[in-house]
């Protein structure tokens, strides 16, 4: 393992910035794996970090091909998670809005114009991604659908789901999204939660990269084959929607299987604890995201349920 | 007449509402003019240009032949707690228009907005740039679209009309939503966030009296003149982004013009009390940004510049 600072800058007051890149391989561009962009992916480092101590033993043991290189940016963005901001600290930016960034503009601009320096051309490109709303996730991978992109080898994870997603105009500024028009196969793994630590769903995320890399010929990492992956696009997923607002008391998990008409969760007056709507599932299918925090807004989204 | 264009349960106790003020009657053929402001929280220029317009409009009602709608909250949560963004949700609110009735609450609010705007025959969205950056009154236009709105922005009283380049991620802007679905909307910027600059305002409320005469909702009192603004197609605009981490001590005010080599600021190290560099004008022109906020990292913008073409 060699490690490099991929981007360094100098702060008013604060401790230096550095951004460093952990190399494994001959250095060949076969794969690049970004973590936690944002100050609050503490999920996405910590699986970002296994990553790393799993290759660092793989090395050690010759298991990591000749032909093949490997690049783990854990973080890039240390500044944020230490004084728990999601989004750069001096201006509220998110660097993964800003790709493919630009050497000479903003500071966030000028982290997104280096990272992806460090990480363009490389064959295979993983983020490890949070959602712009507040929830927990099945583990999946997802694949923009920009016409450049490859569902078989997300299939190589090994994970329940793979969803190919339609951008919105602003995912044309997200990494995934500019690796695909540089030509790099660009996957985002979704791994459960954001600002805790689920170890259960971490660990099914790691392992699904490696065997992805194991997949590939990149490492030897013997692994069972994990899931026949289903994969699917917007049009199965059925988004329930509060009619209400109030307290959010939810009674199923991410991952469960519902038949139409189970109760997922109820919403409670704030004051006087009655129920104000049971929310019943509309179809069979999986919970495949839902709204973590206790509290809910009128009109807002609450679960996805993937469809049988 | 006041008008609740929005009204969304919050968890506990209260609803998001936004608010307007409907002025005057559209009558059978008359013109529906839209004011809104107050996308972003922190930027609050706009809610002098609210006040003075709808008091001068009050002034002389029978002057008035058309509507005016004045929407001074557009992200009430936001203004009301000091912040840019709208409180629980990651995005910027200008960066999710045309909304959608199946997300979060505020794409759905994002959504009810830009129903309620659709069909104006001009909005005017106003915004005062950030707490970082001082900005002279301006407007900023989608290529695409400044053969339709530059003539009407001309007549704002403003000292520049940036004509920029489309871009997808702009899509998402209230402006481009409404535009594209063929209500006109010109985006107004001036001032800087957290703060009311009077003299802008009264500039601004000058230029939209002097818009809606040409118009011919307007006969009432309005300015003896207005600016020739800038036409920024008529040159080219030069950044300057700090070169190093500090503190800034200004120089310059904005709307200065400049020449070639004049200090804008100096960035220095109050640490050891040097001067770590002379930010020089690399242009002669106009200085028509130009940052406020002293504390800079690598990158942040210390001023934008005006050149017209030799
Ligand atoms: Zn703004």
């Amino acid at each position: 393992m060699k490690q490099t600072n991929i981007f360094t800058m100098k702060s008013p007051f604060r401790d230096d910035f550095a951004i460093p890149g952990y190399y494994f391989g001959n250095g060949e561009k076969t794969v690049a794996i970004v973590g936690s962009m944002r100050g609050d992916e503490i999920q996405q480092l910590f699986v970002a970090s296994q990553v790393v101590k799993n290759l660092t033993r793989l090395e050690e043991a010759g298991m990591i091909s000749k032909d093949h290189g490997i690049l783990v940016i854990p973080s890039a963005n240390h500044y944020s998670i230490n004084i728990h901001k999601r989004f750069w600290a001096m201006d509220n930016t998110d660097i993964n809005r800003m790709f493919p960034g630009y050497d000479q503009g903003e500071t966030t601009q000028r982290v997104a114009a280096a990272i992806f320096e460090a990480v363009r051309g490389y064959e295979y490109g993983i983020q490890l991604a949070s959602y712009y709303l507040s929830g927990n996730f099945v583990p999946h991978v997802r694949v923009m659908d920009t016409g450049y992109q490859d569902t078989d080898d997300a299939k190589a994870f090994g994970l329940p789901y793979v969803y190919v997603y339609e951008p919105k105009p602003f995912d044309t500024c997200v990494l995934n999204y500019n690796w695909q028009v540089f030509e790099t196969k660009a996957f985002s793994v979704y791994s459960g939660s954001t600002d805790t630590i689920e170890k259960e769903m971490a660990k099914m995320t790691w392992l699904s990269i490696l065997r992805f890399l194991d997949s590939k010929g990149i490492i030897k990492h013997p692994c069972h084959g994990g899931y026949q992956p289903y994969i699917f696009n917007k049009s199965s997923l059925h988004t329930i929607v509060s009619k209400q607002a109030g307290l959010f008391y939810v009674q199923c998990k991410v991952g469960q299987q519902v038949r139409q008409g189970d109760i997922l969760a109820k919403i409670l007056d704030p004051y006087t604890g009655e129920t104000k709507t049971l929310i019943e599932s509309p179809v069979n299918g999986t919970i495949f995201f839902a709204h973590v925090r206790p509290l809910i807004h009128q009109h807002s989204q609450m679960f996805q349920i993937l469809e049988f | 007449m006041i008008k609740t264009v929005v009204s969304e349960d919050l968890p506990v106790h209260e609803r998001l509402l936004i608010y307007k003020n409907v002025v005057g009657a559209k009558g059978k053929d008359g013109k529906r003019i839209c004011i809104v402001t107050g996308i972003h929280g922190d930027e609050l220029e706009g809610q002098y240009v609210c006040y003075e317009l709808l008091r001068r409009l009050n002034e002389q009602t029978n002057e008035l032949h058309g509507q005016v709608e004045v929407y001074p909250a557009i992200n009430p949560l936001g203004v009301d707690s000091v912040t840019r963004g709208i409180p629980t949700f990651d995005l910027d609110m200008n960066r999710i228009f045309p909304g959608s009735p199946n997300g979060h609450m505020v794409e759905n609010v994002a959504h009810q907005v830009v129903e309620d705007l659709k069909g104006a025959d001009l909005v005017i969205d106003i915004h005062s740039s950030n707490i970082y950056l001082y900005e002279v009154p301006q407007a900023r236009i989608s290529n695409i679209y400044a053969d339709k709105l530059y003539p009407m922005a001309e007549k704002l009283n403003l000292d520049f009309i940036w004509i920029h380049e489309a871009a997808t991620v702009l899509e998402a802007t209230i402006a481009h939503s409404l535009n594209s679905a063929n209500t006109p909307t010109i985006v107004v910027e001036m001032g800087i966030g957290m703060k009311i600059t009077r003299e802008y305002g009264d500039r601004l409320v000058d230029g939209i009296l002097n818009l809606l005469t040409d118009m011919g909702v307007w006969t009432g009192n309005k300015p003896t003149e207005v600016t020739q603004p800038i036409d920024s197609r008529t040159g080219d605009v030069s950044f300057i982004n700090a070169s190093r981490s500090g503190v800034i001590i200004s120089a310059l005010p904005h709307g200065t013009r400049v020449k070639k080599g004049d200090t804008i600021c100096q960035l220095v190290n109050t640490l050891d009390g040097t001067v770590q560099e002379e930010v020089k004008s690399p242009v002669d022109g106009l200085l028509f940004t130009v940052r406020s906020y002293p504390i800079v990292y690598e990158g942040s913008l210390i001023a934008r510049i005006f050149r017209d073409k030799e």
